[in-house]
């Protein structure tokens, strides 16, 4: 089953993907596996995490790495806010599809993504349920200074047109020992970083917590659980919100968002 | 004893008009040509445009990551697939009277292929890395088998197009023996030496018996293969096991109907009333009949299921098809596209119809003229009525409600009915391209509502972004790869003869094709219409 980049039955799926011929950035920290914890009830809507990403990585206009969606899930539920970052699934089916490895999966966890390999065929934004890949469709506007960094795939430098973008889950922020942008940005401390295999997830209020009590104690979920990709984001369900919730009447379209 | 046959037999009439089509190009040509060219031109224009700036250029968006591009390549890979796969089945089935049709259902394989195959190269963000795909191709991506599999039947559809071509090639290279030097050579390289000996008869007959069979497989992996781009999706619309045989059904059905057109277009245009006659329009049309039966047996199956059930994920693009945004396109690519036309080719069998003629409001004159008149005005009115309150009262006028013109429809109909009976050719290419048309748009169908319902609803997209509305570019560069197909098919069949000569020559096969042997190919079915 590796042969086809399949997890094996039983196996671990991260090692199944690691597997891949691919050492472009190196197989990420050694013994790490990365995982992020968004508490619904603690999210205000401010989009703090998406500016802070957009500033960070150079975002470019149209995309939003982690995009804040308004969500209600029936017609008598209360209407919460949800981040999505990549959920940097253990079965990404981005990674199924990609034609050419412009897409991987790191040892400890990461959807790595090298834009200076990817065709631009779009199979990956095609395969992802959670809309979380975008695409540069025109040739994104950068600084001149931008313009002089070398290409460096864990730092998101340099954004090419016609190829597929993401996040990353900030792997050289994480190298240096310091959160992903987006979490060390949220003023409420509703998401957390860490390492599942320490057990433990940090907020940018440096409350440092056991990650597994957290998701148990709090009836933690994963985004459409029944699609088996197996995200490394965990959910605290928005029981009882500290903050104002989006406007009551829900948005248009709305499917899924399962809860 | 076959030394002393003669090599060439005097060409009969019909087979110097086939010849004369090759080299006799009267104005309709050029003027065709012409046409084409500029066409191309402008896809290319189109192309370049979106080189340099982007995908932008389309209406292609992260919601959107495909539309009319992949709609292009589906279609065109349906269109080749029957060509080669009909007349490998015909062959093996020892079918008589595919003869004088094989070749030309054989190069609309090669012309189509060719065009399906550059889609998704147009598509492309990085056309300039696609090299990559060859450096780092990972054979789990179904882009792979797409690649593989095109390939593999592109080749094998050339030789399977090429292989019975020789005797008529070397042929050709006797008639042109004193021709420009283009044709001569051209001739002689892919004669490939043939003297029609009976070695040579024998290898040849083995190696179309071999490549018959090999066809058949290769062509229902390709479109079985396009089809899992969406079939190997988690989306609502996509997710679903029957894509496989559904799109080769649809493959079949649109491609045995281009074959049609392709027939009625160069019977008229090349004089081959005696090779193409009306029983092989009688026959294909029974194909495309049973095709489309097949294809609604699918449609059917792949809509029901997900219907009935209603998942929460599913019923947002179920309702957009069956009465929201796109139901017009979904409803017209099942009512024009499968339901008419396969009434249509069914019309010259049916008895009752002449009887239509002498209903009071069927009168071809007088209905025609009153059905026109009511069109005009349900699209002429609104644009030309002033926009005031006082004329709420013709909100019917100004937005006509969909059963107006259904019952429109269907009187034009009936009215054209007894018409299509007493030409059952017309018939028969108004419903072949009445079937392209909706199939088509069924792709397009099948792949632009699944991506407006995403199982994350579509939120915070900068204007324009949440709505799929293809360009000019998307338009002239399929424009473009249409023109470059019939082109492609048109130069073929001025370097090739369109028609093969020796296999409509063999023994024991009568050129005059509407009075077959009775028995396995003739009875009731050839009758002619009572």
């Amino acid at each position: 089953m590796r042969l086809f980049g399949l997890p094996g039955a039983g196996g671990d799926p991260a090692l199944a993907y690691a597997a891949e011929p691919n050492t472009r950035t190196g197989p990420g920290e050694a013994g790490r596996h990365w995982v992020m914890v968004i508490d619904l009830a603690r999210c205000d809507g401010c989009r703090e995490c998406t500016r802070a990403c957009t500033a960070m990585h150079f975002v470019p206009s149209g995309q939003e790495w982690i995009r804040v969606y308004e969500m209600r899930d029936h017609a008598t539920g209360n209407a919460y806010w949800l981040p999505r970052p990549c959920m940097q699934c253990d079965n990404p089916p981005c990674v199924k599809v990609c034609p050419v490895s412009a897409t991987w999966k790191r040892e400890d966890g990461i959807v790595m993504q090298d834009t200076s390999r990817c065709i631009g065929c779009r199979f990956c934004i095609a395969a992802c349920p959670y809309q979380a890949r975008g695409f540069n469709w025109v040739q994104p506007a950068e600084s001149e200074e931008q313009r002089r960094q070398p290409y460096d795939m864990e730092w998101n430098t340099r954004h090419f047109k016609g190829t597929t973008e993401k996040c990353i889950f900030c792997p050289g922020l994480v190298k240096e020992g310091k959160l992903p942008a987006c979490v060390s940005a949220c003023p409420m401390g509703a998401i957390y970083f860490g390492d599942q295999a320490e057990d433990a997830v940090t907020n940018s209020q440096g409350e440092t917590i056991r990650f597994s009590e957290l998701v148990r104690e709090n009836a933690g979920y994963r985004l459409l659980e029944e699609l088996g990709t197996e995200p490394r984001v965990y959910y605290l369900p928005p029981r009882k919100p500290l903050y104002p919730t989006p406007p009551a009447e829900p948005a248009p379209a709305m499917v899924g968002g399962h809860r | 004893m076959h030394a002393a046959r003669p090599q060439h037999p005097p060409f009969s009439p019909r087979e110097q008009r086939l010849l004369r089509s090759l080299t006799d190009s009267g104005w309709g040509f050029y003027a065709l040509l012409g046409g084409l060219l500029a066409v191309i031109a402008w896809g290319i224009i189109a192309y370049t445009v979106q080189l340099r700036y982007g995908l932008v250029v389309t209406f292609l968006r992260d919601n959107f990551m495909w539309g009319v591009y992949i709609t292009n390549f589906v279609f065109f890979i349906g269109v080749s697939h029957v060509g080669a796969l009909m007349s490998a089945i015909l062959r093996i089935t020892g079918a008589e009277w595919r003869r004088p049709i094989t070749r030309m259902a054989e190069a609309i394989t090669f012309a189509s292929l060719l065009m399906g195959a550059l889609m998704p190269f147009v598509d492309m963000g990085r056309p300039d890395r696609v090299l990559n795909l060859l450096l780092h191709g990972r054979l789990q991506s179904p882009v792979l088998w797409d690649m593989l599999s095109i390939t593999t039947y592109l080749t094998g559809s050339t030789l399977f197009l090429y292989v019975p071509m020789i005797p008529d090639i070397a042929l050709l290279r006797e008639r042109f023996a004193a021709g420009p030097a283009w044709r001569r050579r051209l001739y002689t390289v892919l004669a490939m030496g043939w003297k029609g000996t009976e070695a040579q008869r024998h290898h040849l007959e083995r190696i179309m018996g071999v490549m018959a069979i090999l066809i058949i497989p290769i062509a229902i992996s390709v479109h079985t293969v396009v089809s899992w781009i969406f079939g190997m999706t988690l989306r609502a619309g996509w997710n679903s096991t029957i894509f496989g045989p559904y799109f080769v059904s649809g493959a079949l059905f649109s491609g045995a109907a281009a074959v049609v057109t392709a027939m009625a277009a160069f019977r008229w245009a090349y004089h081959l009333e005696d090779y193409i006659t009306e029983v092989h329009f009688r026959r294909m049309g029974y194909l495309v009949i049973a095709l489309g039966m097949i294809y609604a047996y699918f449609t059917f199956a792949e809509y029901l299921t997900p219907a009935y059930k209603m998942a929460a994920a599913e019923r947002g693009y179920l309702s957009a098809v069956f009465s929201g945004q796109f139901a017009r396109l979904f409803w017209f690519t099942q009512v024009g596209g499968v339901l008419l036309p396969v009434l249509l080719l069914t019309v010259p069998r049916i008895a009752w119809v002449p009887r239509l003629a002498r209903v009071p409001i069927l009168r071809p004159v007088p209905a025609l003229a009153t059905i026109a008149t009511s069109l005009l005005v349900l699209l002429l009115l609104p644009a030309v009525l002033p926009q005031t309150a006082a004329l709420g009262g013709f909100a019917v006028v100004r937005q006509p409600p969909p059963w107006i013109i259904a019952a429109l429809g269907g009187w034009l109909f009936l009215t054209l009915l007894p018409l299509f009976r007493q030409r059952p050719i017309a018939a028969a290419v108004v419903a072949s391209l009445l079937v392209n048309v909706g199939a088509w748009l069924k792709r397009f169908v099948i792949i632009v509502p699944t991506l407006q319902y995403p199982f994350l609803p579509i939120q915070r997209a900068p204007a324009g972004w949440a709505i799929y509305r293809p360009t000019w570019v998307e338009w002239s560069i399929t424009a473009g790869a249409l023109a470059g197909f019939v082109l492609v098919y048109l130069l073929f069949s001025k370097v090739f003869p369109i028609v093969s000569i020796w296999e409509t020559r063999e023994e024991g096969h009568q050129p005059a094709l509407a009075s077959p042997p009775a028995g396995v190919h003739g009875g009731a079915a050839d009758a002619p219409a009572p």
